[in-house]
């Protein structure tokens, strides 16, 4: 089986800015992949590019081994929601999914039906709650029982409670179709339960790509006395420092066990781990020690 | 059964799911022969990854603990009542012989604790690569 999404030095251009550039990455089995940035990262031009509504700019998008904007076969592998779930609002809940049902060969009613929590056929579109309005567009997309799902922030207008009862609709259809899954979102709080992959995007560049496990295993967050770094044994590469005061504050990237006495050694959640990585004007150089600030001047 | 997990424990989704099956193991509330919930039944309601689940049940499975049948689901092979409540009381006693030197050592209740949690987390960090 090809790879449900691989993507190679992928770019799109809008005019002189850059939303997307050298983007490569290979989603080889199915997995959960979360695309997680601030506003303007990527997320919504890298799942446009893998559904074929977007031309890149350079490189390539193959979804299931096809070019998503060329071949039409493609179309069938993929399901999509784009943000806000867009539907027509004047349809009721039973004329969408005869409208799916005769506009795809490949079609799951019974699933589909199952993943609408009772909203009922007869109810219009227009008057769903944002919650079932969502599920909808999930079982609209899921009952094509595609190789790619592509979620575009599908929690943005949902509360907590209509959230998890998405996440659990989406993995209950995903335990079924055997789907990989990408989800593009502002809030990792969101994805953490589910997700697998990591791919953290940050001004149109992929900042940070990885499995959750590695990720997490790689890196620490080292706390200790401000002084002058020297190599640490253990820490390949500091990610982020912070002092106040006389403590100083280091996210690292670790290649081996940290046995330096001198700092204490923590594990970082996934939610800090991509936020520090958002940040990276937080970045500062090494700082020798203030001095002390009690001084008589006389 | 049903699932409860607590996304701050530190400890992985799917070894919270390996202990939960162990624990109603050691209670008797599972016995030889019953049926844990489906992968979907799991997932539609805990809204977790299938391959957390799946995992789960593939590290109980390498420990005997229960048998996967495809097309039907996973049953209970195993138990844990005999073997767990014979050894707790050599292992408590020998803990209790730990605790009382890292006291004399002059290790406080909560340093205590955060050792056993540290290395705890470690050796099962270990067991999982």
């Amino acid at each position: 089986m090809s790879a449900p999404l691989e993507t190679t030095a992928l770019g799109k251009r809008y005019r002189r800015t850059w939303a997307l550039r050298d983007c490569t990455l290979t989603i080889s089995e199915p997995a959960i992949v979360g695309i997680a940035g601030p506003n303007g990262a990527g997320k919504s031009t890298l799942l446009g590019l893998a559904v074929g509504l977007l031309e890149p700019t350079e490189g390539t998008v193959r979804v299931a081994g096809r070019d998503p904007r060329h071949d039409p076969a493609a179309l069938a592998e993929i399901g999509y929601v784009a943000q806000e779930a867009p539907l027509y609002r004047s349809f009721t809940v039973g004329e969408m999914l005869a409208f799916a049902r005769a506009s795809n060969n490949r079609w799951d009613d019974a699933l589909a039906t199952e993943l609408l929590a009772g909203a009922s056929s007869q109810t219009r579109v227009a008057a769903l709650s944002p919650g079932q309005r969502a599920q909808l567009a999930l079982a609209l997309a899921l009952g094509k029982r595609p190789a790619l799902l592509l979620l575009d922030e599908p929690f943005a207008l949902l509360d907590p409670l209509a959230s998890r009862a998405f996440l659990g609709a989406l993995m209950d259809g995903v335990s079924e179709t055997g789907s990989t899954v990408v989800v593009a979102t502002r809030l990792v709080a969101d994805i953490e339960r589910v997700c697998e992959r990591v791919v953290l995007l940050g001004t149109g560049r992929v900042r940070l790509e990885g499995t959750v496990e590695e990720l997490l295993a790689s890196h620490r967050l080292l706390t200790g006395a401000r002084r002058p770094l020297g190599r640490i044994r253990g820490v390949e590469q500091i990610v982020r420092e912070r002092y106040s005061g006389r403590q100083a504050t280091l996210l690292v990237r670790v290649n081996g066990p940290i046995v330096d006495p001198t700092w204490s050694v923590d594990e970082i959640g996934l939610e800090d781990l991509l936020l520090a990585y958002m940040a990276p004007e937080e970045l500062q150089p090494p700082q020798p020690p203030e001095p002390s600030r009690l001084r008589w001047h006389g | 059964m049903e699932f409860h997990l607590d996304q701050r424990s530190g400890l992985p989704m799917y070894l919270q799911i390996v202990q939960q099956v162990k624990e109603a193991l050691r209670l008797g509330l599972l016995d030889v022969g019953d049926q844990l919930p489906t992968v979907r039944e799991v997932v539609g309601v805990l809204a977790i990854n299938p391959n957390t689940v799946a995992k789960a049940y593939r590290e109980l499975e390498r420990e005997g603990l229960v048998d996967a049948k495809p097309g039907r689901g996973t049953f209970v092979a195993g138990t844990l009542i005999a073997s767990s409540i014979e050894h707790h009381e050599e292992l408590r006693r020998a803990l209790l012989g730990w605790v009382v030197e890292a006291e004399r050592a002059g290790i406080d209740e909560e340093s205590i604790r955060a050792l056993v949690s540290s290395t705890l987390r470690e050796a099962l960090d270990r067991r999982v690569a």
